[in-house]
């Protein structure tokens, strides 16, 4: 998950890095959308051919393609063998090859889009909310840290499960999820004194 | 230098069913000087003192201003004067990558996102980070990481760095590292820290103990007053 959301933007000049932020988050939506509605493993093929000429076209790296690849297998893999239970081989195909193509055209994005592009794009969409009281900046910087967060999150989740685990509790759910939910919200207060202290959201 | 002034500033919680507990005592302290030092036991009161500066904690009584601006009346004016470094960098850092982390403390004074970007690459260079510009956050060593978070509050070019034990999770040669840099700023520095060789490159010092300022003087009767009141304890 962190590795397709974050931590990947990869500076360039290539055609997509050039692209406005709209016409690529509209692209992803079209696309998404088309990998998921057309059911056919002929597309499938068509769509993850697709999103590895956009890949391609982002210059993104194979080591980034491998590691977001490698974050969708396990889904896609169990996802698949389901779908080969209930309907057979050739649907298993399709869902596998469909959901690496989802995988690669949002890497495609986040690799050549900085976060503070999208929390600009997003501040300029939310504008007109502002009639409503809605904050634009603040709508960008809440979904900005929302992404940001993920890596964070999952490595706390990782030290709580060695802590109960080194405890010999990693068969107590309580042993790991009470931790978790106390670190997260602490880490969630700490990160708030921080952008307090740096008087984002003075504004 | 600015003039740090606390006026009987106190900070008290409430225990739920049970009165107040005094975090800090009612303290008056005038700072002036280019690098002050506070040292202390766990939990004595040394990092609410510090929090008080920029308004991360309020006064339950008394009064708290920094260049004559009033920390709770003028938060955001306080807070654009005194940057605020954090013991923990995980929690400060909250962009993917080192460049867009800079660049998110730009956001409210730099709105042209092409110059942004060559401020943020300007900072990290100055800051021994522009091979990192884009790497990850996660993937820097400790030393990196409070380097780059103390880049952070650099960016917004306060006139006063609060650092609250910047180098307690660092190892010797890292917190010697992130030490120079605090030590070569211009800016004034009020350093919380456990490291006594830290303390004692101070101009002043003070020591809190039970949430009161026990000692405030020079760095080497401070530490020497600090030692001394460790072995009693000890």
């Amino acid at each position: 998950m962190s590795d397709l959301m974050a931590g990947l933007h990869q500076p360039g000049d290539t055609i997509l890095h050039r692209l406005p932020v709209g016409a690529k988050v509209l692209g992803l939506a079209v696309l998404s959308l088309a990998i998921v509605v057309v059911r056919d493993v002929r597309w499938a093929v068509v769509f993850l051919a697709v999103t590895l000429l956009l890949a391609a076209l982002g210059r993104v790296p194979l080591r980034s393609v491998w590691r977001a690849a490698r974050g969708v297998l396990l889904i896609a893999v169990v996802a698949s063998a389901f779908q080969w239970w209930w309907y057979g081989a050739e649907k298993a195909v399709e869902t596998f090859l469909d959901l690496l193509s989802l995988g690669l055209a949002a890497l495609s994005l986040t690799a050549t889009t900085s976060v503070n592009e999208m929390v600009d794009a997003l501040t300029r969409w939310a504008r007109p909310l502002r009639v409503v009281g809605v904050d634009p900046d603040r709508v960008a910087l809440t979904v900005a840290l929302t992404i940001g967060a993920l890596p964070g999150t999952i490595a706390i989740a990782r030290e709580t499960r060695d802590a109960a685990r080194a405890r010999g509790l990693d068969r107590n759910p309580r042993a790991y999820l009470s931790p978790f939910v106390i670190r997260v919200v602490a880490r969630a207060h700490e990160s708030g004194d921080a952008l307090h202290a740096r008087g984002i959201g003075d504004d | 230098m600015p003039t740090i002034q606390l006026d009987a500033a106190a900070v008290r919680v409430p225990l739920p069913g049970r009165g107040e507990r005094e975090i800090l005592a009612p303290t008056t302290l005038t700072l002036t000087e280019h690098r002050i030092g506070v040292i202390g036991a766990n939990g004595s009161g040394k990092s609410t003192l510090a929090r008080l500066l920029n308004g991360l904690v309020r006064p339950s009584s008394g009064r708290v201003s920094i260049g004559g601006r009033d920390v709770v009346r003028e938060g955001a004016a306080v807070r654009r004067m005194v940057g605020f470094c954090f013991t923990d960098p995980a929690a400060q850092l909250v962009m993917p990558t080192c460049v867009e982390d800079i660049e998110l403390s730009l956001r409210r004074t730099v709105k042209d996102s092409a110059a942004r970007r060559e401020r943020a690459l300007g900072v990290l260079a100055a800051n021994g980070l522009a091979d990192h510009a884009h790497d990850s956050v996660h993937s820097l060593s400790g030393g990196q990481r409070q380097l780059l978070a103390l880049a952070g509050v650099l960016a917004l070019d306060p006139t006063i760095v609060v650092a609250d034990e910047p180098t307690t999770l660092l190892d010797r040669a890292n917190t010697r590292r992130v030490g120079d840099t605090l030590f070569g700023l211009d800016q004034q520095l009020v350093l919380v820290t456990h490291d006594l060789e830290l303390a004692a490159r101070c101009d002043r010092v003070l020591v809190v103990d039970s949430s009161r300022v026990v000692f405030d003087g020079s760095p080497r009767g401070a530490v020497a007053h600090y030692t001394d009141m460790v072995d009693v304890d000890g």
